[in-house]
């Protein structure tokens, strides 16, 4: 058969995409559904003081209305947070509120009508009486606002975090040449997945089983818990099936409340619910992304070299916390500050509190660009006061790839890398050289002409279930993979990994296939319905192929053990003396490739079992749970050319170099297709996009008419480049993709407009970077005038 | 009120609520759930289907608007078994990863080329601003437009 893994094979997903046949929950009709709305606060703030379901009840259609008191009543829990550090405080939050609202969109009742279009009518005649309060608004601006989002817990400050190694800071800064400051906001964005998120229950009342289509990224996690916390249907009672999910970027990783009252209703009324998110819906609802306020400091000296770096940072976790909104700023964001630089003196502190806001958790990347960002952003200021030139300033302070594995001041133990390397590949895809000599031709000109430089880091694959255990995580980290050889030589993969538009389909074949040396449309990939899958974790933090394709080659590795035994029993050989070719799947005689037996031969004799080594059993499958040793670290050097319209403040990027080193590579289209949506996510953030609440808490930015999405005309074609370091500790020697655009792009992209507006003196401003705000920058360097 | 709209090249006849949109109507009403709803403005393109010949997003038009109307949706495009070119080059070029927007993305692309068949990279990126893709970052997409042109890929 060949190999597969390095082949940029069609995706076989893509058939039914094309034309018009995913199978996304939103499609999904059972006899007999109803459908359920959601009446959500238009409040911030505001106490509940009574609610009046009696005309939503009376309309002709409506099946039920229901409110907080009904799930009490029945038991149903609180919904919990999964990433607990130590000291942190927990707010209450239920599915349905009952005696506060606390941002707008909280969830007050629902409806359970005969269509969609009477469930809307229904909302409309729920009156509920509100006190409105005071909201409390700003990341770091909530400790002081003298409101409490929820009344036990002060200041409004859920936990707090802090890592490094302070003595090597503090003598870092006592002895620097200069001290490099900024303050920085990283706003908040909302992930705006294609597919808004949806879920279907059905109720079983004879069997007890609860089945649940929900649009999720890690359907048995979800299961989990459900199972212990919310609804505490028993987990064999429970099924969750997540089948083509419309992009997730973290907003689909969190157990929602619509997960908890869509089942719920379905069991209370015995029929099957259906619940569809919309746009604006889901602008109230699902988690957004980053929103910190960050205060840093950069010790450097004058020869070049960084020595100290020093972080305070104020993150919003919104009005409750979701399930592991606490792991992206703490172990996800101050763990990576030490980015690919040997950096003696790091220490990171930060501060996780609530406000009156939709609640934040997981957005691609997830604390790993917001750290990319603070740190390159200081490079590039570091580098301009000294002088030099950024790439030359960030070479300087590398981690040399002979000091791998790199243990940081900040936890972690980066696997490999060739960072020197890197920045070559970049600076030789981009022309560097001629990039600056054309900058310095055109601002001769007259023109503003920027060129921005990031190197960064990540630190994917979540996790080793202990680091992760240590560090406040709930659960494991681990993944399952399963194979199953059937007795005519087809093949059924398992996997706890989900797609949700990576292509898991194509790329999991191509590793199977390559295991056993079989053409890849003899396997079929199964992911997303925990009927199929027991025990999984789902995908998010660029895991599925670290981790869980490592799962399917162990697995692996055991089928063929058991194949080879089989082999030699049948051949009458010594074990020892058998070996696998890969290119044609036989097993054979050592030096005798006629002495083989088929992997179809094989598998056939492993299920009629006439002939079998003794004690071994019949079949031929086996189960894997892979826990990784260590994150995997990819790493990046991005270089942009952007140009800004003096007149308008206006930015064309015109020119984008992407270099990444991700490993080892199954499949180049399908990485090249996830670097270069992540460098676009990651534009969007630079220079587009932003969540904004106004002082009463109002989303000011609710629908896509005022949330500016990045579109086609946003970008040149990007010229891309990969170098490749394995990782050393799994068996693919891949690290992970998913993220890496989205995390090198934004300050790739800040750095160039920043580069742009240096001659006029301009320092930073803070993202997005649109017209307004630079043609401002611009106006106000002028001194006012033009 | 009742609606007769030729969708696909077949006339259906249903009674609707006046207020019904279009794309409620194929999705809910005729089962034609390739057309997807990605939001509620009309800003993100998932919806575009076909309408007399031209491309148009079903969720900011009314089923009764459609009345009398021909149209076809991204189920219509494979003529006999066979892909549409548009088709074809979105799966060729990896124009697609979720895959949420993208029949909404090329029914607007088939449009695009039937109008302009010699299109350049700027007129595609200029003529798809009315469709929203989350995954791709547009480069694929682009990619895919302007190898269906060649191969004839408009309406």
């Amino acid at each position: 058969m060949g190999s597969y893994i390095g082949k940029s094979m069609k995706r076989v997903e893509d058939p039914r995409f094309i034309q018009g046949k995913g199978r996304y929950v939103a499609n999904l009709t059972l006899p007999g559904m109803a459908y359920l709305a959601i009446k959500r606060s238009p409040y911030a703030h505001a106490k509940i003081n009574s609610i009046d379901t009696s005309a939503a009840e009376a309309l002709d259609g409506v099946l039920g209305v229901f409110t907080g008191q009904d799930l009490l009543n029945d038991g149903v829990g609180a919904l919990p947070c999964g990433w607990q550090v130590p000291n942190i405080k927990i707010p209450v939050q239920y599915a349905l509120q009952v005696d506060k609202v606390r941002h707008v969109g909280d969830r007050v009742a629902i409806v359970v009508a005969e269509s969609p279009y009477i469930a809307y009518d229904a909302l409309d005649l729920i009156e509920v009486d509100y006190d409105p309060l005071p909201a409390a608004i700003g990341a770091k601006a909530t400790m002081e606002a003298g409101v409490l989002v929820h009344d036990e817990i002060a200041d409004n400050v859920s936990y707090t975090w802090e890592i490094g190694d302070m003595a090597a800071r503090n003598k870092a800064f006592a002895e620097a040449d200069h001290i490099v400051e900024l303050d920085l906001i990283n706003q908040r964005l909302i992930a705006t997945a294609m597919e808004p998120r949806a879920a279907v229950a059905q109720w079983n009342e004879f069997t007890e089983e609860m089945t649940l289509w929900t649009t999720s990224q890690n359907p048995n996690l979800t299961r989990v818990v459900i199972s212990a916390f919310t609804l505490q249907i028993p987990e064999h009672k429970l099924r969750l099936i997540s089948p083509d999910v419309g992009g997730g970027f973290g907003s689909k990783i969190p157990h929602y409340p619509e997960e908890i009252l869509v089942p719920w209703a379905a069991r209370r009324l015995n029929r099957p619910v259906k619940w569809v998110s919309t746009r604006s819906e889901a602008a109230v609802s699902d988690t957004q992304g980053r929103d910190h306020v960050t205060k840093a400091r950069l010790a450097i000296k004058n020869d070049g070299t960084v020595t100290g770096l020093d972080v305070n940072t104020w993150a919003d976790n919104g009005a409750y916390l979701s399930i592991v909104a606490p792991l992206i700023p703490t172990a996800f964001y101050i763990t990576l500050l030490s980015g690919l630089y040997k950096i003696p003196g790091i220490y990171g502190n930060m501060w996780g509190t609530l406000s009156n806001t939709v609640w934040v958790d997981a957005y691609r990347g997830a604390g790993r660009p917001e750290a990319s960002y603070v740190v390159e952003r200081l490079m590039d200021l570091a580098a301009q006061k000294l002088n030099m030139d950024p790439i030359e300033f960030r070479k300087k302070n590398l981690i040399p790839a002979e000091d791998f594995p790199y243990q940081t001041p900040v936890a972690l133990q980066y696997d490999s890398g060739n960072y020197q390397g890197l920045f070559a590949e970049a600076e030789d895809l981009s022309n560097y050289a001629q990039l600056r000599a054309d900058q310095a031709q055109a601002r001769e000109n007259g023109r503003l002409v920027g060129i921005g430089v990031a190197g960064c880091i990540e630190a994917s694959g979540p996790a080793p279930s202990a680091v992760a255990g240590a560090l406040g995580g709930v659960t494991g980290f681990w993944e399952s993979g399963s194979i199953r050889v059937h007795a005519t030589g087809k093949v059924t993969v398992l996997t706890g990994a989900h797609s949700h538009g990576q292509g898991h389909d194509t790329t999991f074949r191509q590793i199977v296939a390559d295991q056993f040396g079989i053409n890849p449309n003899d396997i079929d990939i199964s992911h997303g319905d925990t009927a199929v899958i027991t025990n999984g974790m789902g995908t998010y933090g660029s895991r599925s192929t670290s981790v869980g394709g490592s799962a399917l080659v162990r697995s692996a590795e055991k089928v063929r053990g058991k194949m080879m035994k089989l082999a030699a029993h049948l051949l009458e050989a010594d074990e020892a003396d058998m070996a696998f070719d890969a290119a044609t799947g036989n097993f054979h005689v050592k030096g005798s490739p006629d002495k083989a037996k088929s992997f179809g031969e094989l598998a056939f004799a492993a299920y009629t079992a006439h002939n079998m080594p003794a004690g071994m059993e019949p079949g031929l499958e086996e189960d894997t749970y892979y826990d990784p040793a260590n994150f995997t670290y990819p790493n990046s050097a991005h270089i942009a050319q952007v140009e800004i319209d003096k007149e308008t403040g206006q930015i064309t990027i015109q020119k984008y170099f992407a270099v990444d080193d991700v490993g080892n590579v199954i499949n180049p289209m399908i990485v090249r297709g996830q670097v270069v949506g992540g460098i676009a996510q990651g534009v969007g953030q630079a220079l587009w996009e932003g969540a904004q609440y106004d002082a009463g808490g109002q989303l000011v930015t609710g629908s896509l008419l005022d949330y500016t999405m990045p579109r086609a005309d946003g970008f040149p074609m990007i010229q891309t480049s990969r170098t490749v370091t394995p990782s050393p500790h799994n068996p693919l020697g891949v690290k992970g993709v998913g993220e890496m655009g989205t995390i090198a792009s934004t300050p790739t992209i800040v750095n160039a407009v920043m580069d742009a507006l240096a001659p006029l003196g301009v320092k930073h401003i803070d993202m997005p970077l649109t017209a307004e705000k630079v043609y401002a920058a611009i106006h106000a360097a002028n001194g006012g005038g033009h | 009120m009742k609606v007769s709209v030729t969708v696909n090249g077949k006339l259906v006849e249903r009674e609707v609520e006046p207020r019904t949109l279009l794309v409620h109507f194929l999705r809910d009403h005729l089962g034609l759930t390739g057309t997807n709803i990605g939001c509620d403005t009309g800003q993100c393109g998932a919806c575009t289907i076909h309408m007399n010949g031209m491309a148009v997003k079903s969720c900011a038009t009314l089923a009764v608007q459609a009345d009398g109307a021909e149209i076809t949706t991204i189920e219509g495009l494979a003529q006999n078994g066979h892909l549409h070119p548009m088709q074809q080059a979105f799966w060729d070029n990896h124009g697609l990863q979720c895959g949420f927007c993208t029949p909404g993305m090329i029914m607007a692309a088939t449009k695009l080329v039937a109008n302009n068949p010699n299109l350049t990279e700027e007129d595609v990126r200029h003529g798809l601003e009315g469709n929203i893709c989350r995954c791709t970052g547009y480069e694929n997409i682009v990619r895919s437009v302007i190898a269906a042109a060649a191969a004839g890929g408009g309406d």
